[in-house]
């Protein structure tokens, strides 16, 4: 359970550094991270006339790589996600189970016109890592506003909740961790 | 008045595409919410006799009777589900059939996620006054969401009791209180004892954004509105749509944004910068501050206006050496809740250490406080929690307290903090609970420098 390996899916996410990414996971939940060097192919999840990627595709990819055996798999990509019937998502996880990704397509300032931050996209992509994350270990969403598993379909929210987890989300992570 | 939960709202997606049911009942089951699903008009009547189910989404397109048919089919019968039209191809023409015909409201695929969840909170909003309305209107005898408020001193039941007051009326707040006395978390009970909790609670730090900034910020920007502009960009006034807009530290409002403000106030409208389309402002307004705005009035620093506008129901939270019978149980809580998010065994506190919490003059209020007994949780090593372990000492601060002004006792504390943290900015600002720019102002303002 206490496995997490970050996988880049694609080319390497630019901006971001994974190597901190894991820091701040291991900063945060009780879990031992580490980054696998080898970027997974994910062409077969694109939609050619969205020009997205369908992220429960993604999951079924991660979860096909026998090679990849850590309790939980963390995908990261900078191409944009989708699922039908919505315009895009940030990531999507399994709910106790093993695979989640993230996308830092919408995380970038400089896609909603503001100027570059690293730093803005580095807590951004932390907390996104959290939040899939705390879904892969049972979490659902959480109505306390100050919780990284607040639900975000906004960058602005994203921006609002801190990168920890309330209490009680925090009591269920101590009970299966 | 019950703690909400989403798992009591049963949603039903009725559309023939497998893929769009198992993306849409996934995305709502994140947010706990009773799913059921149906891939044709037969299944969703079927579900719908089988047991009780709240919001529909419904596809217009299908094999076999269609979403609008079903509609009229389900009306028939039922008169309180909460129907959601989703269709491919909206045409003004449909759309207009489904809402004459009862229909909550529609959307297109795809849709926007934000959309969605907005519109989903909106029927889960309504299903709540439908649901109070019938088991009659109880009063508000229990407020709900203040454990993180603690307190049994009587200066504390009466701030809660002007929060029971307020919460559930429309009306705007005004928080009073020094840094670090917890007026968010006020806000935050006000918010979720209204009847606007099903929608965000939306705080705006006004100290924390420059000026140039803030109206970008608040109103948000259409795609295009100037260069780089790419993305229309939610602000801050819309994001809190049907919810509630925090203002804190709005005694630090720029003139030229207590003008927009209030604008935005009176007119309860408002355009994106950019934008031509006027967009409804419904949201309650909370702000706080630990000015004097009075004071600031006089010198033509807050508008005479405005201050009228938010000074209509006044907390006044007050300083923790106002209230030192609450130190021991605010202890107890920040030592139990630290502990617990360090996976660490719950220490005791030593009484002589005790002693020293009750006799600190906490000029940083509950967050000084919180932050002194994480800080102990940090250094101690599993016994009792000693005197030694805090970062206050008896008497020190207290000392001379008399013939001192807050101001001083604020820039002892900061330097303090500077100097423990070696002028490291930004482990500074977070210990003292404030942000980057207020610090940067603060060092400025009482002149502190850092040591060649
Ligand atoms: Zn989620
Ligand atoms: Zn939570």
């Amino acid at each position: 359970m206490r496995d997490v390996s970050i996988i880049p899916l694609g080319a390497h996410p630019r901006d971001i550094r994974l190597e901190d990414l894991k820091a701040g996971i291991e900063r945060v939940l009780p879990v031992t991270a580490s980054v696998v060097m080898h970027p997974l192919d994910i062409d077969v999840a694109l939609d050619g006339s969205r020009k997205q990627y369908h992220s429960t595709s993604v999951l079924t990819l991660l979860l096909g790589r026998s090679e990849l055996s850590s309790s939980r798999l963390l995908g990261i990509t900078s191409f944009d996600l989708f699922v039908p019937v919505l315009t895009f998502v940030f990531g999507q996880a399994q709910v106790n189970n093993r695979a989640a990704v993230f996308s830092t397509f919408r995380l970038h300032n400089e896609f909603y016109g503001l100027p570059r931050s690293g730093e803005i996209l580095a807590e951004r992509c932390l907390k996104e890592a959290l939040h899939e994350l705390g879904h892969t270990y049972g979490l659902r969403h959480c109505l306390d506003y100050p919780c990284v598993m607040n639900s975000s379909t906004y960058v602005e929210d994203i921006d609002l909740k801190p990168p920890d987890f309330c209490l009680p989300c925090r009591d269920h992570l101590n009970s299966v961790l | 008045m019950s703690a909400f939960d989403p798992s009591d709202i049963t949603i039903m997606i009725v559309d023939d595409e497998a893929s769009v049911r198992q993306s849409l009942e996934a995305w709502f089951e994140d947010d706990g919410y009773t799913m059921v699903t149906a891939q044709n008009a037969a299944e969703a009547l079927q579900r719908l006799q089988e047991g009780t189910i709240d919001i529909i989404l419904l596809d217009i397109k299908m094999p076999g009777m269609d979403g609008l048919a079903l509609q009229d089919r389900i009306r028939e019968f039922n008169s309180d589900v909460i129907i959601i039209i989703i269709t491919a191809f909206a045409t003004v023409d449909t759309a207009v059939r489904a809402l004459k015909a009862g229909a909550f409201d529609y959307t297109t695929k795809p849709v926007d996620p934000d959309e969605l969840s907005h519109l989903v909170r909106k029927a889960v909003e309504n299903i709540r006054l439908l649901r109070e309305n019938k088991a009659m209107r109880e009063s508000l005898d229990q407020l709900q969401y203040v454990d993180d408020i603690i307190g049994q001193s009587p200066q504390m039941q009466k701030v809660l009791e002007l929060v029971k007051t307020v919460a559930p009326t429309d009306s705007t707040v005004l928080i009073l209180g020094e840094s670090g006395t917890g007026k968010e978390l006020i806000a935050r009970a006000i918010h979720m004892n209204s009847r606007r909790r099903y929608f965000p609670l939306i705080p705006v730090n006004c100290g924390a954004i420059p000026e140039t900034l803030l109206e970008s910020e608040l109103f948000g920007h259409e795609k295009g509105a100037f260069t780089g502009a790419q993305y229309r960009r939610k602000g801050k006034f819309e994001m809190a749509q049907g919810g509630t807009l925090f203002l804190d530290e709005i005694g630090t409002l720029g003139l030229k944004s207590q003008v927009d403000l209030l604008r935005v106030l009176q007119d309860k409208e408002f355009h994106r910068i950019g934008g031509e389309r006027l967009v409804k402002a419904d949201f309650r307004l909370i702000c706080a501050t630990n000015l004097d705005l009075e004071e600031e009035v006089k010198h033509a620093r807050f508008r005479e206006d405005l201050y009228y506008r938010i000074n209509v129901f006044t907390i006044l939270l007050p300083p923790l050496r106002d209230r030192r019978a609450d130190i021991p149980l605010l202890a107890r809580h920040f030592i139990e809740q630290h502990a617990k998010a360090m996976n660490k065994p719950v220490p005791e506190l030593r009484s002589d250490a005790m002693d020293v919490l009750l006799t600190h003059n906490w000029p940083g209020n509950v967050r000084e406080l919180e932050n002194a007994l994480e800080r102990a949780l940090v250094i101690n090593q599993g016994s009792a929690i000693a005197p030694d372990d805090l970062p206050v000492q008896v008497g020190r601060a207290t000392a001379g307290t008399r013939n001192t002004t807050l101001a001083e006792i604020e820039k002892e504390f900061i330097l303090r903090t500077l100097e423990s943290h070696g002028w490291n900015i930004t482990r500074s600002a977070e210990q003292l609970g404030i942000d980057r720019v207020t610090l940067y102002n603060k060092i400025e303002k009482y002149g502190l420098k850092r040591p060649e």
